[in-house]
């Protein structure tokens, strides 16, 4: 899959250009930009300002982006829901979990991939591809899952999504720019093919595997619908779906017990307040690995 | 990341049966499948428990698809009973449900094509032309932002944001309107659909433009000042081509999921109300299948998209790779 042949974000500069209409032009596009960044931005503004606001000045519409009426109800509301911290606690059991088995699958198979000698890799590599582009569809993977027994269970969560082919594209991409040097020179001290993957590969691709794991992590913490589909017990759901109830009305607010007058009253806040603690983890993270994530797309997109 | 290092890229995947067979007619290197056991088995071995998933996550379920020809009881063989042929596909078919949340896929399809497609080429350009770098990385890093959020988490935003004490009737109000229940008005669907779509993909749809502009040749740009052409000229003439590869290999993939339209957030965005401009093939799919329990009907739709949406892919790669010489593969 060809997308294009990268160098990664050197400065672009067409030479000097002052000509007036092009001047304007450049007032315009800053403009433009940071209409771009309010309209992104407004949205996470006015959660946290509503989950910090009165549910009152709600109701009546006046919550933009400044809290108004501060009140942390909601907040204690939720922090002393018991299920509330059993499905968040669901959340990050099974982002590890299917992230480990993601990885260790996605790494092996794309380390067998990358080798270019290996007879029978392009059948290999076509078992993968195809299925980018087409699956058995809700019906025959639900049926699947149900008489596998995973019903109800963490597998139905971490295995059925366990390989992403674009990852795999990823990291095979990466395997493959590696010298083939450094492996003959491990066969040559004696090295099987076991000790040259886990004692030369993969020291070198730390970078990769934890862009992987970052990927794989980002969408495994945000996947709700597997969870929707095959767990029926509250106390296995993750977060997402706990989310998911609250807003489609689903959640029973005393069987998560808390009083159920102060629910109704805080409606609209505790909506905040869950998106606001869901989304917490990721944006505290955001700054640090958006790059890795930026690298690992374009990594992909070089070829696959 | 240097492309001239890998090899060529992998040939189209074969079907099963050719790829199975020792084919004789390409042998590597003149290699037997023996010796190459003998050789590499153990990064064969390696590859077993990947092909298992594949196999029964992947492919085990596509065989599945055989309930839709085939009458299904729940807890049964998950390959059905007998035989019912074409009922199913007939059943849906004619049933005028089906041909109402099929024009609306191809109508929220059409749309999200229309406004998520060319906008990444849009903001790519506009940030293309900052040359504070800082101001560039910042814009950058805000508009990824949203890619990150769980899709639960944007329509419950969604939700916030329309409902009657929302920003969106804050400012009706402003402008002397009276507040609209919008997610429970059919003809706001689509807008709020759409929308929320481009919020949380548009900055994300950048990066690989933004890559694929670094590689133009600054040469071209000095060619085209040579012959006067002025800053948008340079940007039509220059720009706009050497992106194209990126464009379109990007607007084939879109194609390709065309009829898959945000299944899991139009699940949670819409209502009976809504239902005339929001049900799509797979909400009624997923209605038919969990809450109606007709497995073998929702099977025989499920299937029907499927094969769509590889035939579309297939045909949008074929054209491409005669018109513009741009293939998926």
């Amino acid at each position: 899959m060809v997308i294009l042949g990268t160098k990664t974000d050197a400065p672009k500069t067409r030479g000097p250009d002052d000509s007036r209409g092009y001047r304007v032009f450049r007032v315009v596009n800053t403009v433009v930009l940071i209409g771009v960044v309010v309209v992104t931005l407004y949205p996470f503004l006015n959660i946290v300002a509503r989950s910090l606001s009165e549910e009152a000045y709600i109701i009546a519409g006046k919550v933009t982006i400044v809290p108004r009426g501060f009140d942390l109800t909601a907040y204690k509301l939720l922090m002393s829901d018991a299920l509330f911290w059993t499905n968040y606690r669901n959340t990050v059991v099974y982002t590890v979990v299917a992230t480990l088995i993601s990885i260790v699958l996605t790494t092996c198979y794309a380390y067998v991939l990358s080798k270019p000698q290996l007879k029978g890799r392009t059948f290999l590599i076509g078992v993968a591809l195809f299925t980018m582009f087409f699956s058995g569809g809700l019906i025959p993977n639900y049926v699947l899952v149900t008489s596998l027994g995973m019903k109800n269970t963490i597998w139905a969560v971490v295995v059925p999504n366990a390989i992403s082919v674009f990852n795999l594209l990823v990291m095979k991409a990466f395997f493959e720019s590696l010298p083939s040097e450094l492996e003959e020179a491990a066969a040559v001290d004696g090295l099987n093919t076991y000790g040259t993957l886990l004692r030369i590969v993969l020291p070198l691709s730390k970078a990769i595997i934890a862009t992987m794991v970052l990927f794989y992590a980002v969408s495994f913490w945000n996947s709700w619908f597997t969870a929707f589909l095959y767990i029926d017990r509250q106390d296995l759901l993750p977060v997402t779906v706990y989310l998911r109830n609250l807003i489609a009305g689903a959640t029973d607010a005393q069987q998560s017990g808390a009083a159920a007058a102060d629910v109704v009253q805080a409606a609209a806040t505790l909506q905040a307040v869950t998106i606001v603690l869901t989304t917490l983890p990721i944006l505290a993270v955001y700054p640090f690995v958006q790059r890795y994530f930026v690298r690992g797309v374009m990594l992909g997109a070089v070829k696959g | 990341m240097t492309s001239t290092l890998r090899p060529p890229p992998p040939a189209p995947p074969r079907s099963p049966q050719e790829a199975l067979s020792p084919a004789p007619r390409s042998p590597r290197r003149g290699r037997s499948w023996r010796q190459a056991l003998r050789r590499d088995w153990q990064l064969y071995s390696l590859a077993i428990l990947p092909l298992l998933f594949f196999l029964v996550f992947r492919y085990l379920p596509m065989l599945g698809n055989i309930i839709a020809f085939r009458r299904f009881k729940p807890g049964g063989s998950i390959f059905g009973e007998y035989w019912v042929g074409l009922r199913y596909f007939r059943m849906f078919l004619t049933d005028p449900t089906f041909w109402e949340v099929f024009t609306n896929t191809l109508v929220l399809g059409t749309l999200t094509l229309l406004f998520c497609f060319p906008l990444p080429i849009v903001l790519a350009l506009l940030l293309n032309e900052v040359r504070a770098r800082r101001f560039k990385r910042f814009v950058q890093s805000v508009s990824y932002l949203p890619h990150f959020l769980s899709i639960v988490i944007v329509a419950a935003m969604v939700m916030q944001l329309t409902s009657i004490e929302g920003t969106a009737n804050q400012l009706v109000r402003l402008f002397g309107g009276d507040p609209v229940a919008f997610l429970q008005r059919p003809e706001w669907f689509r807008s709020i659909y759409v929308s929320s779509e481009v919020w949380q993909t548009v900055g994300w749809g950048t990066i690989l433009y933004l890559a694929a502009l670094t590689t133009i040749d600054e040469d071209l740009y000095e060619a085209a000042r040579i012959d006067g052409a002025g800053r948008l000229r340079q940007t039509w003439h220059v720009t706009l081509p050497g992106i194209r590869p990126t464009m379109v290999t990007l607007l084939i993939l879109n194609i390709g999921s065309f009829l898959a339209v945000g299944f899991e957030k139009i699940l949670l965005l819409y209502n009976p109300l809504t239902y005339p401009t929001a049900d799509v093939v797979s909400t009624y799919l997923f209605r038919m299948g969990f809450q109606s329990s007709n497995f073998s009907y929702a099977a025989a739709i499920g299937l029907f998209e499927a094969v769509i949406g590889l035939v579309l892919v297939l045909s949008a790669n074929v054209i491409s790779r005669r018109t513009v010489g741009t293939s998926l593969w």
